[in-house]
Order: C-alpha cells, then structure tokens, then sequence
C-alpha cells in the first residue's frame, strides 16, 4: 500500500468513526444531562432511542412523510415519552434509595421493549427517505448519508451545548443539579425544569434513532440494547454529568470501534470498548471532563 | 357496571357450550398422527420460518384433504404441530425435546438455518426421532459430532456447502473470470461460517486470491471498518455468505463505500424481501439456490401455482425444500411397516430416490445428504433471474 492510498484508507475510516460516534454522542448526551441533574442512570434511555427508530419508521411508511417532518415527529414524541417517564416511574422514587430508581429504569426498559414486541415481533425495514448519493475524492468515499448524519448531529450538539451553557433554562438546569434544596426556594421551578431535561435527553435520543434506522435500516425492538451500553459507556469515559464530556467520549468510542476492528479481528471489537471503561473507572473514576465532586458525609 | 358483568358471564357460557357441541362434533372416526415442525418464526430471519410454515400447512392441507396417509394399511389424519424457534440454537434444542416428549411427534421437519438444526438434530438424534431438515446445509447438521460418522435419524432435502462453496468458486473463476475475492461474514453463526471457509479453501485451490477475509458478529449492524479494509484491496468480486437481513444492510454500506465488485450470495439469500431492503444495491448480483421457477419442471409448476392460490407469492427456497421434506416423509410414512418412530426412520433410510420441487432428491445409502444440483441465479431488475445449473 502506497503512501497515499494508505492515507485515503485512515481518512475513510476516520468517516466511519465520525458517524458511529456522532450517533453515540446524542444518545450519550441523554444518560449525561439526566445523570446530571438527579445523579441517577436512566437505563430505559437506550430504549427510548429504540422506540426513537420505530417511530421514524411508522412516520415514514404509515404517514408517508419525508425526513424532516418525521425527524422533527420523532423528537418531539420522544420528548414527550421522556416526559411521561420522569413523571410516571422515577418522580415518585426522587427521594428513595438510589438502587430504587435504577431498577425502575431497567424496568421502564424492558416495558418498551416488550410493549414494541407485542406489535412488532420480527424486524422491520425502514424505506429511505434521504438522498443516497456517494461522492469520490480521489479514493475517498462519502456518502450523502454519512454526511447528513454527521452535520446534523454536529449541529443539534452546538444548540444544547448553547441551551445549557448561555440560557435562562440552562441555567436553571445547572442550578438544579447543583442544589435542590435551596434553588427552588429562590423561585426555579424545579419539577418543570427536570422535565424539560428529560425531554431533551429523549428528544436527542428521538434523533439518534432517526439517524440510525435511516443509515442501517433493519430495526428491532432490541436494537436499543447494546447502542444505549455502549453510549453509556461513552459518557463514562468523557466524564458522566458533563455534556462535553459525552461528545468527546462518544467520539472516542466511535474511533475505539473502528479502528480495533481495522487492525483486529471484528470480535474483539466489545472486549476492547468493555475493558476501556473498567481500565478508566480504575485509572479516572469520574471520567476525562467530570471534576470528583466532594460527598458530604 | 353490573350489567356489563353479567352480559361478560352470559357470553363465558356461550363459549363453553360452543366448545362443548365443538368437542361432540368433531368425534375422531380416525386416529391421527403427529408431525413437528420447527420453524423460524421469530427473530432475526422471519421469513424463512413463515416460507416453511406456509409449505408444510399446505402439504399437510392437501395430504388430509385427499383423505390421510395409510401406515401399515390403517387410515391416519396428519396433525401439523409447529414450533417456533426464534432462530436461536437453545430454543431449537428446547422444540425438539418438546416435540418429542410432550407432543409426541412421529417425526420433526426443521429447523430451517443450520444454527437451529445442527443442536435440534442432535436431540432427535439421541432420541432416535426422524428429523428432516430442509434448508440447512452445514455438514455438521447430519454428522455425529463425537464419531465423525453420519447421524441414523437425520436427513436433509438439500445440497451441503462443501458442494456450494465449489460450485461459487468455480462460477467465480470460471464463468465471471474473477481471480480477487474478499469475504465478509458473520463469524457467530454455523452456515455462513463454513460456507465462507470452505469458499476460501476452493477459491485458492482453483487459483483465485482472496484478498480480504473479514468478520462480523451476530447483530452488527455497522460493517462500515471491515467494508473500508475490503475496498482498500479491491476485489474483483465480494461473498457475502449471510442471511437477508444482513445483506441489505451490508450491500447498501458496502455501495456507499464506493465497493464496485460484482457481489456473490449463498443459497441464504433467496428471500424476496432481500431486494425490498437492498434497494437496489443487490442488482446485478449472483447467488447460489436450491431451485428456480425459471426452469421449474411439472412437479414444481403444480407446486408453485398451489402455493400462489393460497398465499398470494411465489414460493422461495425454503418453501419448495420444506415442501420436499414433507414429500419425503410422506413416502417414508407410506412405506413405514408400523406407525412407530423406528419404523419410519428405516422406511426413510430405504428411499434412495424422490422426485421433488427442487429436482431429483438421490441418497447414498448410510448418508442423510442427498445429492442434488445447485442452481446459479442473479438479480436483474429486482427479480431473480437463473443463469446456470451445476450438477455435482
């Protein structure tokens, strides 16, 4: 292999990298904006980015729709089922044992697993609703789709990063998370604001899961498994509770994928990702971005 | 309230009496004889499980309506009882012990995928019940695992990959004159794994390079790493030895990746549904199969039009191989000396020839294999076209 056509080859696999890791960011960015808000791991998250894929799949074969509606569809169902959530399951358990509120996740969990079973029991194909053209640069490949789902995760991640970092209700969120005792007391209307963190986290997750039936169009009620895992982890790495941190650590496992895969065989793929976070949780707890946070005893 | 309980009570009471005068009516003037299916009906290839449902009922369907099956010279209905396997090797295992100890079967067709059927084949195996299985095709499926010797209980309607993968790899060198091929398979499941080994020791014998052999796992549904290292070799022609799900999915990436190789199936593609999910990325695209309506002989033709009447789709494969094993059942339970497991197992044994769906259906004595041709096809306009036969 030449030098260039050695170079093309780690570009393109930088593309590949690019989009697994823009879909790991914006679920990873729901488990970190919940976690930073409630210190609580919202297991269904994965699930909801599942319920995310069958939504883009009916408003696209039962409505008819086009990709924009249906992404926009998506996210604000999704919102709102991230909404229902919190209100149903885990507000009841805001003041109960920890361990309560992650079983109830998992619950929730396998509820919408099993609840998409019950209507689709084998795995659904989702039509294309995007332009599919691909691009040569020289040896380099790019796809239309590749670079939809790239841009537009990109750009869905600038906006929440502003929300939280320059808005009233980013700062309400940050405040929330930091106090819950006094903060309401000076009129932050706490309730509202977990809930417009939570529809926020699913509605991402909502556009991960547009994203991904559209790029792999095969779903299945279990799809939600092993995306949202792996998502988790990246905001383990990055620094859970932080929302950088979900981006660069998704990134991160993105390129971890791609390239154990490049240079390994496929089936040390999850080895590699699984053994990365308990390397971090021994060497770097609270993650690459995540401050250790003191714990009043 | 009270009146909505009552009126739900007065219909429980409808119910039972119907099923009371339904017990009266149906009073069995003759006795009936168990036949298990086990079929993937959920999980990752749904398709295949409801081909081979929809054979069996209607082989079943016809068998009864023209009056039963005589064993041993006494009339017997035949009851289907069909299990779904959900395309996973613990629960085909856990069918077929059901099947024989619960339900009672005389006999098991299925599962379909080799994953299924090599562990329910060693079930029926060490409980001495027939087993047919007409799609899978791993080796492994009819062999003693301990011994290395062929199974008694266990029979297949179909070819073997050993067969396919040289019928590909002479296809490939000989008819496309391709001599670099790279594979892409799922490295967690029993057919494609063989099939894409044994592709690769035929390929480099017949002087052809395979330059890129790359795995996945079951459930993957990004190959974007693997499909970049494929491309960097430049295949002439890429094998994807894997079943309809994955194709789609693989053969849309592998296109957006700007791989322009012809692309080469095995027999696990044939499902229609592959050209509704590849949209369009499988054209042009050559693959092995068990049979063709191209060229589809009398049995065949009375075969298809049957199917067709009743379900409204040409039938793919899996249905004409399921509808075989049923054929082949049938005349091993005509010729059984007694209804009994044995006795069919040995009637079985005894056949050395049938014609079926999917041509003539010859057994070595000893051997659960048949020997059969492998019919070349390709995909032209969204359709499967034939090409070629290649008889062994």
């Amino acid at each position: 292999m030449s030098l260039t056509s050695a170079s093309v080859y780690w570009l393109q696999q930088i593309l590949n990298a690019l989009q697994l890791g823009s879909i790991y960011a914006l679920i990873a960015l729901g488990y970190s904006l919940v976690y930073g808000i409630l210190t609580m791991i919202n297991f269904a998250h994965g699930d909801v980015f599942m319920v995310g894929g069958f939504l883009c799949f009916l408003a696209a074969t039962l409505l008819g729709l086009p990709f924009v509606p249906t992404l926009l569809l998506t996210m604000t169902a999704t919102a709102g089922l991230g909404v229902i959530i919190e209100r149903m399951a885990y507000k009841p358990l805001r003041n109960a044992p920890r361990v309560s509120a992650i079983i109830t996740a998992l619950g929730v969990g396998l509820f919408l697993e099993n609840l998409t079973l019950a209507f689709y029991p084998y795995p659904q194909h989702v039509p294309p609703l995007l332009l599919n053209v691909t691009w040569r640069l020289g040896g380099l490949a790019l796809s239309s789709l590749q670079l939809i789902v790239i841009s537009l995760s990109l750009t869905l991640m600038l906006v929440l990063d502003y929300v939280v970092r320059r808005t009233m209700v980013g700062l309400a969120m940050r405040a929330i998370s930091w106090d819950k005792t006094y903060v309401p007391l000076m009129g932050v209307p706490m309730n509202l604001i977990i809930s417009i963190t939570f529809a926020i986290g699913a509605g991402l997750a909502g556009a991960a899961g547009t994203m991904y039936s559209l790029a792999y169009p095969v779903i299945d009620p279990y799809m939600g498994i092993m995306v949202g895992w792996k998502a988790f982890i990246a905001a383990v790495v990055g620094g859970i509770g932080t929302i950088r941190g979900a981006m660069i650590g998704a990134y991160i496992l993105g390129g971890v994928e791609i390239i154990v895969v490049a240079l390994l065989p496929s089936t040390y793929r999850d080895l590699v990702v699984f053994s990365l976070l308990l390397a971090l949780i021994v060497i770097r707890p609270h993650g690459i971005l995540g401050a250790p946070r003191a714990q009043k005893v | 309230m009270k009146k909505n309980l009552s009126r739900f009570l007065n219909l429980l009471v409808l119910l039972a009496a119907m099923a009371l005068v339904g017990c009266g009516a149906r009073a069995p003037k003759e006795e009936t004889i168990k036949i298990g299916a086990i079929v993937e009906l959920t999980g990752d290839m749904p398709a295949v499980g409801a081909s081979s449902r929809n054979a069996a009922e209607l082989a079943v369907g016809a068998l009864n309506h023209a009056g039963g099956i005589v064993i041993a010279g006494k009339r017997y209905r035949v009851e289907l009882v069909t299990e779904d396997n959900a395309a996973k090797p613990d629960q085909s295992a856990a069918a077929a012990n059901k099947l024989i100890t619960q339900d009672e079967v005389i006999a098991i067709i299925g599962p379909n995928a080799s994953l299924g059927a090599i562990p329910a084949a060693e079930i029926a195996e060490a409980n001495r019940t027939l087993l047919i299985t007409p799609w899978s095709t791993n080796p492994k499926t009819t062999l003693d695992t301990a011994s290395g010797k062929p199974k008694h209980y266990v029979f297949r309607a179909c070819f073997t990959d050993p067969f396919e993968g040289r019928v590909l790899a002479g296809f490939i060198t000989g008819k496309l004159g391709a001599r670099r091929a790279a594979v892409l398979y799922d490295v967690a499941s029993e057919a494609p794994k063989s099939q894409a080994e044994l592709f690769r020791q035929t390929f480099e014998r017949l002087g052809g390079n395979v330059v890129a052999f790359e795995t996945y796992t079951t459930g993957d549904r990004d190959f974007s790493a693997q499909l970049t290292k494929i491309q960097s070799a430049k295949p002439d022609v890429v094998f994807l030895p894997a079943y309809y799900n994955d194709v789609g999915l693989i053969a849309q990436q592998a296109r957006r990746q700007g791989i322009d190789g012809i692309l080469i199936g095995s027999d696990a593609w044939s499902s229609p549904e592959l050209v509704k999910l590849a949209q369009g990325a499988v054209e042009g695209a050559y693959f092995a199969n068990h049979y063709s309506t191209d060229i589809a002989t009398p049995v065949a033709r009375e075969f298809i039009a049957a199917y067709q009447q009743k379900y409204g789709k040409i039938p793919d494969d899996v249905a004409a191989l399921t509808y075989d094993s049923m054929g082949l059942l049938f005349q091993a339970l005509k010729t059984a000396s007694a209804p009994e497991r044995q006795a069919v197992r040995d009637a079985m044994a005894a056949i050395s020839g049938y014609p079926g769906v999917t041509g003539d259906i010859r057994f070595t004595p000893g051997s659960g294999d048949p020997v059969k041709s492998v019919v070349m096809m390709q995909v032209k306009g969204g359709q499967f076209a034939w090409v070629t036969n290649a008889a062994p």
